[in-house]
């Protein structure tokens, strides 16, 4: 087991290396050049040419490379060209609300789609199975940002339960951080739950036929304990690895989702650095998430062995 | 009909006739191929159909709400008066009309995305699926572009270059590429083992024949339907883009730039964001069932799997 962990996590290395080669040098091979961006439109030559030196931007693509590479390993992630701050310090200012927000959201993804999933699948043909299967095709169709415009209209402006945008930390006040967290997690949560209870419904429905059902239905088990400990547990694999890979659906949604409520976290991070252009920043929160998501994928892995003990690495 | 019976129709050899008429009987498919027609009418009709000007600045004109009547003057001096149907933004343009004229950019986008993404990924994937010694290198590389998510990936190509349709595109193909070689790969390493494939070897057919005769038939059903899908998926990161200000430029009328100009003032005017929010929400759905209903005719193993 801990040799499997242990393998799995040095062949990420490769993929990890080819994701830095890649952000480097999507983002250093620009047109704009950051020098004259952050000098601004009053200075000489002179003070680009410094402030190019100082970047090292003046530099073969190659050693800016290993420069920069070298830099990560030490945990620094440069300085940032636009917020005149280090890339690490604005990240761990801004990972806060992301995390809330994503956390809250899988918990409401979670919480919404496996049980619809498994009543639909129970009750398969019925209204419930229709409308589940119909609203996982509107999730999939309706962009984030039409959600969250629709439930702010309705929650915050026409009913004014909640705050229409805004982010309160923790600290101020639980009350005032769930508030301003429940409309972002629930327009986050749509797609995901689409997802999750397509998913959750098909692998139920399959082992649904098999024998060891009918023999617990036929040793009189009440529908609930069937479904809970017999079915949801045998198809608990397919689940499980569709959360991790809507991972990815979920960082992209955290972006568009952060623009919309003026959250400040890193999506919003994300496209103001895109933006200004502001390369550190870009590569810095590119990686990032990118690290997540292989890293998440790879709990999910290691997920399989607990949730089916048939599975052994 | 007996069960014999259909199970024979069923085994029989599919025909683009037969094809058809089964996708034809399936209202998914009936409702997404009529939606995204409209769409498509929409789009080239746009002129039209509309009696403003999707960029005409009128500041007398700001954020009117949906139904208010404008008086238009023609050349002649002659007056008429004239509906904003879905009213206007902030800057006195007819929201109607930016409407109906972003219908173009995103068919455009979801279109050529699609078209793109599945040739780049055809080509790429056929020939690491058949040469061995390629397969190593490229399968890393789109493991490394995967491990991006999507939307970022797109953020990030797209701010490489001045904003604009042609960098749009290219945004959001590149990481809808891996997806499509993965794909075709799979079906190349399961057909490659196939018999006739054997045959084809031992009586010495040259590889370029071999691959386009005998091997890319068969991924094109699959093919198909993943095109239905990035088709939609092109749609959606589109709107996304320009909404986030990364995309085509703001006086392009595109569904996501009419939404980003509606947002400053969607509390007091929230027609500026709902509108194209319909018609952007109704197309991706219109060709997501288009793209289920071809799942089920055309790859009907895909249909247990998800």
């Amino acid at each position: 087991m801990f040799t499997y962990i242990v393998r799995r996590l040095v062949a990420t290395i490769p993929v990890m290396a080819i994701v830095a080669v890649m952000v480097f040098a999507m983002l250093r091979l620009t047109p704009g050049d950051p020098a004259s961006i952050i000098a601004g439109a009053a200075a000489t030559s002179q003070d680009v040419a410094e402030i190019r030196t100082r970047l090292g931007l003046d530099r073969p693509i190659v050693s800016q490379f290993f420069i920069w590479i070298g830099h990560l390993l030490g945990g620094d992630l440069g300085e940032s060209f636009f917020f005149k701050r280090q890339v690490a310090d604005l990240v761990l200012d801004r990972v806060g609300p992301t995390v809330a927000l994503s956390t809250m959201t899988i918990l409401w993804s979670v919480l919404i789609a496996v049980p619809l999933g498994v009543v639909a699948a129970w009750k398969q043909g019925s209204w419930v199975d229709r409308v589940v299967m119909g609203f996982s095709v509107l999730g999939f169709s309706v962009p984030v940002f039409v959600i969250g415009y629709v439930l702010i209209y309705v929650f915050a402006i026409k009913l004014s339960w909640l705050p229409v945008q805004g982010y309160q930390p923790l600290r101020d006040g639980l009350g005032g951080f769930i508030g301003h967290l429940v409309l972002p997690s629930l327009t986050l949560s749509v797609i995901y739950i689409a997802l999750i209870a397509r998913i959750t419904r098909t692998s139920v429905l399959e082992v649904l036929s098999e024998d060891y059902i009918r023999t617990a239905h036929a040793k009189g088990l009440p529908n609930r304990i069937v479904l809970m400990r017999h079915a949801l547990r045998n198809a608990a694999v397919p689940i499980v690895t569709v959360i991790g890979i809507g991972i990815a659906l979920l960082i992209g949604g955290v972006v568009v989702t952060e623009s919309v409520f003026s959250i400040p976290g890193l999506g919003r991070l994300t496209v103001d650095a895109v933006l200004a252009r502001d390369y550190p920043t870009v590569q810095a929160v590119i990686l990032l998430f990118s690290v997540v998501y292989v890293l998440l994928n790879l709990v999910v892995d290691v997920a399989y062995t607990f949730l089916d003990p048939r599975i052994r690495y | 009909m007996s069960t014999a019976a259909t199970a024979a129709i069923e085994s029989a050899p599919p025909t683009v006739e037969g094809v058809t008429r089964r996708l034809a009987r399936d209202p998914t498919v009936v409702f997404g191929v009529a939606v995204f027609a409209l769409m498509c009418v929409m789009a080239l009709a746009a002129p039209w159909l509309t009696a403003f000007d999707p960029a005409a600045i009128d500041p007398v004109a700001r954020n009117k709400t949906p139904g208010s009547v404008a008086v238009m003057r023609a050349d002649d001096g002659s007056t008429r008066e004239v509906r904003h149907w879905m009213g206007t933004d902030s800057l006195g343009r007819d929201v109607a009309s930016r409407v109906a004229y972003g219908a173009r950019a995103s068919l455009i986008v979801g279109v050529s995305v699609a078209v793109l993404a599945v040739a780049i990924g055809l080509a790429i994937g056929l020939l690491t699926g058949y040469l061995r010694w390629l397969d190593g290198l490229v399968m890393r590389i789109m493991d490394g572009l995967m491990a991006i998510p999507a939307i970022l990936l797109a953020i990030a190509l797209v701010s490489l270059s001045s904003a604009g349709l042609a960098a749009v595109i290219v945004a959001i193909v590149v990481p809808e590429v891996p997806r499509v070689v993965r794909l075709v790969r799979s079906v190349v390493l399961s057909v490659r083992e196939e018999p006739y494939v054997e045959a084809a070897i031992s009586v010495g057919t040259p590889t370029l024949p071999l691959i386009l005769r005998h091997i890319l038939p068969n991924t094109l059903p699959p093919l198909i339907v993943q095109a239905t899908y990035i088709c939609a998926t092109a749609i959606l990161i589109e709107a996304i883009l320009s909404f986030l200000g990364v995309g085509i430029p703001p006086e392009t009328p595109t569904w996501g730039n009419i939404m980003a100009e509606g947002r400053t003032l969607f509390r007091v005017y929230p027609h500026n964001v709902f509108y194209p929010g319909i018609f952007l929400a109704l197309s991706v759905l219109a060709v997501n069932l288009l793209g289920d209903g071809l799942r089920d005719t055309l790859d009907p193993r895909m249909r247990k799997r998800l």
